[in-house]
């Protein structure tokens, strides 16, 4: 049971940016991707959850064995596929608990009520898990959040929806190190045999907290290289510049 | 066996005033017909009429039949209020109904119509209630349009003394799907020292009828003052709102949620009016627009000299749920006082495709999305009544309203 990327290849307004992804991510482990900026990183997470802007030229996704690339982005949303996005959309009017309670009530089978002290009680509860304050579930998705409070709100909504595969795009940047350590404890609360994650990242900081089983390397397009966690600390160290060097090793 | 009895025009018949109505009141309803008559017709180049449909003004098949019904439903009120169809109060409380009824002048364009809602009115609402009295429970009124090409001209009339508190609803709706009808309905807030008077709106008629309500607002000093305005039926209205703060520390808020569709139009006027010092204004009209349905807001603030300290703000919010809608906003100030505070504003944005993306990509589908941001959108000013019951109110003819477009 694996989210698997094949031979991905992507524009945008017919400018090509992802050039042949490959990746496999299995349930039960964490896999990071780092890489300079403009690489195709967060391209990657945008295409794989479906959003218009992006033509997908040739390549597949699947998850769980099923092609996912032909369908639309509420549905592989409720497939199981969740981003947590590097920039959170502002809703104005849409309070958060009717936003989250609308996202499970969309997942469950037509006629079936959500049973509404049950949701309650289970958002409560994520909240104190991420420190959120009770007032979030009124406010308006995202309107007048910190950036913080944005990340935090990203992490809440992927505890309550339960997917199959996280998706986090630069969830760290714009975090303190209070919040850093507080969306990393959200998100270790979630590891499990039954669900994989890709993190996506500028700095090696966030994988201080979450440790990823596998770290690759993305530049201009592809994935140019794989490795363990210490891949990332290699990273930190000598920076992207051996990219310009051509010392690519294969992915 | 039937009688056909042939109805002549409402624009040709003259007002027959009930016969136990006060001779004041018969007298009153036979010079607002000679004015009614002598009036002109809005005309193109009137400013208040300004991206107007003057088509929509002739109502020359519309009769009154009288099928149509009026529904009270009255909570259990405090000693000494008064609270009685208009035609009884006619009777039992001629001098108090005198002494406020239809005392300020139309001034947003509708001054011939309302002449006419003078000579016709038959019905509607008598609120009084005495100093220091506070009703918690809405009174709620339902005008039924009912029959073809009938009209009809509710009047509401609602008095409140130093620090008493009351809150009422107008529903119009129309009995069937089909029928034209006709509402020329006028409502006189007058709000005493202290008080607070909350009135509220909700236009549901069917989409074949027309409506133009008049709305006069009198704000006492200290008093808080609400005028809320729903609109989701007709296939036109017009709504023409007057708020004038009148004594010192006078507050109010003139508050509207439309949400057109189909060939549906909306025109609203509005006048905040700070006449004394120390006076706070605040309106907010939201529409949200579908298929290729119309809506113009014309909004003033006038600040007269010696109101100083005046606060005053006007913003007018459009969503446009398709491109093929079409809003009008003309924001205006007129300011005579110093210190003043005032702000007017109009936007009209369509909803982003990063926010609908967000909600899919949490699981909703792109259709509730839509529906969840608009439905947000208007809740916002709904709210803005801070009163549970007619929020109730309010959103439950805002959901029937999102639940056919």
């Amino acid at each position: 049971m694996s989210l698997v990327i094949k031979d991905l290849h992507a524009s945008i307004e017919e400018t090509p940016i992802l050039k042949g992804v490959n990746l496999e991510i299995p349930k039960g482990e964490i896999h990071a991707i780092m890489g300079p900026n403009g690489s195709g990183k967060s391209t990657l997470s945008k295409v794989i959850s479906g959003h218009d802007d992006y033509e997908v030229t040739s390549g597949s996704v699947t998850l769980d064995g099923e092609e996912i690339l032909e369908k639309d982005v509420d549905e592989r949303s409720r497939d199981g596929i969740f981003l947590a996005f590097q920039y959170p959309a502002e809703v104005p009017g849409v309070s958060n608990a009717n936003f989250i309670r609308a996202a499970l009530q969309a997942r469950l089978p037509k006629g079936e009520e959500l049973d509404a002290v049950a949701y309650y009680k289970n958002l409560y509860s994520k909240m104190d898990v991420l420190e959120m304050d009770r007032k979030f579930t009124a406010r308006a998705v995202n309107e007048g959040f910190s950036g913080g409070e944005k990340k935090r709100n990203e992490i809440l909504q992927m505890m309550m929806l339960d997917p199959k595969y996280c998706i986090l795009d630069e969830t760290d940047s714009g975090l303190d190190i209070d919040a850093l350590k507080i969306v990393a404890k959200g998100v270790n609360a979630m590891r499990s045999p039954d669900r994989g994650f890709l993190i996506i990242t500028h700095y090696q900081r966030l994988l201080d907290y979450i440790q990823p089983d596998h770290v690759h390397v993305m530049s201009d397009g592809q994935i140019v290289k794989s490795g363990d966690k210490s891949l990332a600390l290699e990273l930190e160290e000598s920076g992207y510049d051996f990219l310009k060097e051509g010392e690519l090793a294969n992915a | 066996m039937s009688t056909i009895i042939a109805q002549s025009s409402i624009l040709e018949s003259a007002p027959q005033t009930p016969s136990e109505s006060p001779k004041w009141f018969s007298d009153l309803q036979q010079q607002a017909w000679a004015d009614f008559q002598s009036l002109p017709m809005p005309s193109r180049g009137d400013e208040v009429w300004r991206f107007g449909n003057l088509k929509q003004l002739d109502f020359s098949a519309f009769t009154e039949g009288g099928a149509s019904e009026v529904k009270f439903q009255i909570p259990s009120l405090p000693d000494g209020v008064i609270c009685l169809p208009l035609a009884e109060a006619l009777q039992s409380h001629g001098d108090l109904v005198h002494e406020h009824f239809m005392k300020s002048d139309a001034r947003l364009g509708s001054a011939k119509f309302t002449a006419l809602h003078k000579a016709k009115t038959k019905n509607g609402i008598f609120v009084y209630v005495p100093d220091s009295v506070e009703v918690e429970e809405p009174i709620e009124v339902s005008h039924i349009l009912t029959g073809s090409n009938e009209a009809i001209f509710p009047h509401t009339l609602i008095i409140t003394g130093k620090n008493a508190k009351v809150s009422v609803v107008d529903r119009f709706s129309s009995s069937n799907e089909d029928d034209a009808g006709l509402c020329i309905a006028v409502n006189d807030l007058i709000a005493g020292e202290g008080s607070k008077l909350t009135y509220c709106a909700v236009q549901e008629l069917n989409t074949n009828s027309r409506m133009i309500q008049v709305n006069a607002t009198n704000v006492g000093r200290d008093a808080h003052a609400t005028a809320f305005i729903a609109n989701t039926g007709a296939q036109w209205a017009r709504n023409e709102s007057v708020s004038k703060m009148a004594g010192e520390g006078a507050h109010s808020d003139m508050l509207s949620c439309s949400i057109p569709a189909g060939t549906q139009q909306y025109d609203q006027r509005t006048y905040q009016h700070h006449a004394s010092p120390h006076t706070n204004s605040d309106l907010l009209y939201k529409n949200t627009l579908y298929g290729t349905s119309k809506t113009v807001f014309s909004g003033l603030i006038l600040v007269d000299e010696g109101a100083h300290y005046t606060d005053a703000y006007q913003t007018c919010r459009n969503l446009l749920m398709e491109d093929t809608t079409e809003a009008n906003s003309m924001p205006g100030l007129e300011i005579n006082a110093d210190q003043v505070k005032c702000s007017h504003g109009s936007t009209s944005a369509s909803i982003s495709d990063e926010e609908i993306y967000y909600l899919c990509a949490r699981g909703i589908t792109p259709q509730l999305a839509r529906r969840l941001i608009a439905n947000g959108f208007s809740t916002d000013v709904v709210e803005r009544l801070r009163n549970e019951k007619l929020e109730t109110i309010v959103l439950e003819a805002i959901e029937r309203k999102f639940a056919t477009v």
